[in-house]
């Protein structure tokens, strides 16, 4: 579904991926590791379109069209969904609101009249109970003063849902506590089918005990440095990353 | 002949015909205004009152001196088709400045006074005189002129331990084919114990030119409350000119809240006396502007007392070329004590073109207090808007969120709660651009 050919993208005059290369089919399961600074979250941000980010050689195709092209909105309503490291707060706009806009944009683009509000208070008690998020957290603004774990375990409901076809978690599981990660990994697990694919970004071998990969990637300094199944997280846990330098 | 010279002679002329038409309690002032403007002038842009706001355009457009009011011959279906659903008040209309002579008030509890300031005037002018121009100080220039000119205005009285159920809800029109300068006098006495609340609608009927200098006075006794809505809608040339005065007692709370979704020209004006121990004020108010629309917001808080509260919470959105001010003072004058006052302005600029000043200020002379003030201006968050974006939220939904989360900020502090969901119908079709296409009969907005 997504084809990655030599992706150069600089923030700021700064080059940061160098040439990246990565083919990701329906059903798998991608996990990419890499030191600090080695460009990891620019690239979810560049698959996301965030325009901070600039593109300044390569391409990037999902299902045959060129993602590059497209707006961040419609990335998303393709099916592209990004879980952010660090979850926004927006006072004011309230989970419920920003859930049921999101839900209805993405269903005006597949040509579907609004979500009707019996449905649609359904469907957020359903991936409430799905993700085991607190119930509570739906009443309150986007992010605001949620706890660290509460952000991520939102962004895993948000994900669950807009029943993503590509999820892209970018740190999902930094600054939370084993049960916090039991429950996102779950979260995760459970969204998971044949039909779709996740690329899972992680600093820690530790989350790839519950979301298990069928390929781990290196990154260091803009590129992929090595691949290799699962036992290669293991291994870099073992050994760190100088080794492969 | 400068503009001031002009407006002097103008108004010495007109005193005699002014003054045969008005009851002589608001006559008295009429002499007292126009020394005022003899010795202190108009407002102009070199005064540190007006820095922001330039009214002299308006002062040289030729008002024909309208002094008396206009034939009510008004639709009223047509006026109420904007009334708020599911709310239940006590509805009156104002025209021009004028108590509208059908007005039933007969649901109001029968102690409570309310009417013309004029017809009160000669029936309970024992009331009046001991209120009228207490709160203002008729001295300060657009105070002068009002009291040059105006004839009518809202009177109500609540007295000593009457809660009122219902809302008022008070229906100002500007009203005319032909351009009209408005000048409004509104005198509300809440004694003591009582409590009311307060749904001023400013509106323009046509899409003439109006000039509206609108002097509203407060007086809350002991232990009185009162909650003071204002939502202005006006067509894009008509320049209104609002002050609210205040003089709170002992233990007394008002809650004031200005929503100006639309106007051409809008200067507000609050000026709260905190006189007696006990007493607390929030006031708050958010200005939505675009194109070439200007909206300024003149506060002044005087701590006059020690034990006394004051909150203050005044956003903006300045869309296009729209400008708006921010003057925000409070004064803690000696011996208030254990004051704590709290000021906050916050403002979005939308575009490079949109334009804000802002200057808070703070005065202490008492050495316990506790007082903090501040001003934001800002863009919209792109974080944020990158946030709603990854979600497949649509660039501008996105922008219509945020600045509606902005906005909302000022509306959750509206404790009537059908009037909360109609002005937050309103922001939301005002900021997506809907209240301006129909803005030369923005009232039909049912």
């Amino acid at each position: 579904m997504l084809q990655i050919k030599n992706l150069h993208a600089s923030i700021d005059g700064k080059d940061i991926l160098k040439g990246i290369n990565l083919t990701v089919n329906a059903g798998e399961v991608h996990a990419i590791m890499g030191p600090n600074g080695s460009g990891k979250s620019t690239l979810s941000a560049v698959l996301a379109g965030n325009e901070a980010f600039k593109v300044t050689e390569g391409e990037v195709h999902y299902f045959g069209k060129d993602l590059l092209e497209m707006s961040a909105e419609n990335r998303s309503r393709e099916g592209i969904f990004l879980s952010f490291q660090y979850p926004i707060e927006i006072p004011g706009v309230s989970m419920v609101n920003f859930m049921k806009t999101a839900v209805n944009e993405h269903r005006k683009y597949k040509g579907l009249d609004p979500i009707a509000a019996s449905d649609f208070l359904k469907l957020m008690r359903d991936k409430k109970e799905l993700v085991g998020i607190d119930s509570q957290l739906t009443n309150r603004s986007v992010n605001e003063g949620f706890s660290g774990g509460e952000k991520k375990k939102n962004e895993i409901f948000q994900m669950a849902m807009l029943e993503p076809i590509l999820a892209i978690l970018d740190e999902t599981d930094s600054g939370l506590d084993i049960d916090a990660l039991r429950v996102v990994a779950n979260g995760v697990n459970k969204l998971k089918t044949k039909d779709n694919a996740a690329i899972v970004i992680t600093h820690y071998q530790r989350l790839l005990d519950y979301i298990v990969p069928d390929f781990v990637h290196v990154l260091s300094q803009g590129k992929i440095i090595k691949t290799g199944g699962k036992e290669l997280a293991l291994e870099l846990e073992e050994k760190g990353y100088d080794w492969l330098k | 002949m400068d503009l001031k010279q002009k407006y002097i002679q103008l108004l010495e002329s007109f005193n005699d015909s002014v003054s045969k038409e008005s009851d002589s309690l608001l006559g008295q002032y009429r002499k007292v205004g126009i020394q005022g403007l003899k010795t202190n002038g108009l407002p102009t842009s070199s005064d540190e009152q007006w820095l922001y706001t330039n009214l002299e355009p308006i002062f040289e457009y030729d008002w024909n001196a309208k002094t008396k009011g206009m034939d009510e011959k008004v639709n009223l279906d047509e006026v109420f088709s904007c009334d708020v659903p599911n709310l239940d008040t006590h509805v009156v209309l104002l025209i021009n400045g004028h108590y509208f002579k059908q007005n039933n008030t007969s649901d109001l509890p029968s102690e409570v006074l309310m009417g013309g300031l004029a017809d009160f005037s000669s029936t309970h002018s024992d009331i009046i005189k001991k209120y009228l121009f207490k709160a203002a100080d008729v001295n300060q220039k657009m105070n002068a002129l009002n009291a040059t000119l105006a004839q009518d205005g809202l009177f109500l009285f609540i007295p000593k331990n009457v809660q009122l159920e219902k809302p008022i809800q008070i229906i100002n029109i500007a009203y005319g084919n032909e351009e009209y300068f408005v000048n409004q006098h509104n005198l509300i006495v809440v004694e003591e114990g009582s409590k009311a609340q307060i749904a001023f609608c400013d509106h323009t009927l046509n899409p003439t030119k109006f000039f509206v200098n609108q002097l509203t006075e407060v007086h809350l006794e002991a232990n009185a409350h009162l909650e003071f809505y204002n939502v202005q809608n006006s067509n894009a040339d008509t320049v209104q000119v609002s002050s609210i005065c205040v003089n709170q007692h002992r233990d007394s709370n008002f809650l004031s809240n200005i929503v100006s979704l639309h106007g051409g020209t809008i200067r507000n004006e609050l000026r709260v006396k905190l006189l007696e121990s006990g007493a607390s004020c929030d006031v708050s108010g958010v200005n939505l502007t675009d194109r070439k629309q200007h909206v300024d917001s003149h506060t002044q808080i005087d701590h006059l007392a020690p034990h006394c509260d004051s909150n203050q919470l005044y956003k903006g959105i300045y869309d296009d070329e729209g400008t708006g001010a921010f003057t925000g003072r409070i004064v803690v004058h000696p011996g208030a004590q254990k004051t704590t006052a709290f000021q906050s302005n916050k403002n979005m600029l939308l575009t490079s073109n949109a334009k804000v000043n802002t200057r808070p200020q703070l005065e202490i002379y008492a050495d316990d207090v506790k007082c903090s003030h501040g001003a934001t201006t800002g863009q919209l968050d792109q974080k944020a808007m990158f946030y709603l974006r990854a979600r497949g939220i649509e660039k501008n939904e996105a922008r219509m969120l945020m600045m509606y989360a902005f906005a909302n900020e000022i509306v959750s502090k509206i404790k009537i709660e059908p009037l909360a969901i109609r002005i937050e119908g309103l922001i939301n079709r005002r900021l997506r651009g809907e209240l301006s296409r129909c803005a030369n009969c923005v009232i039909q907005c049912g």
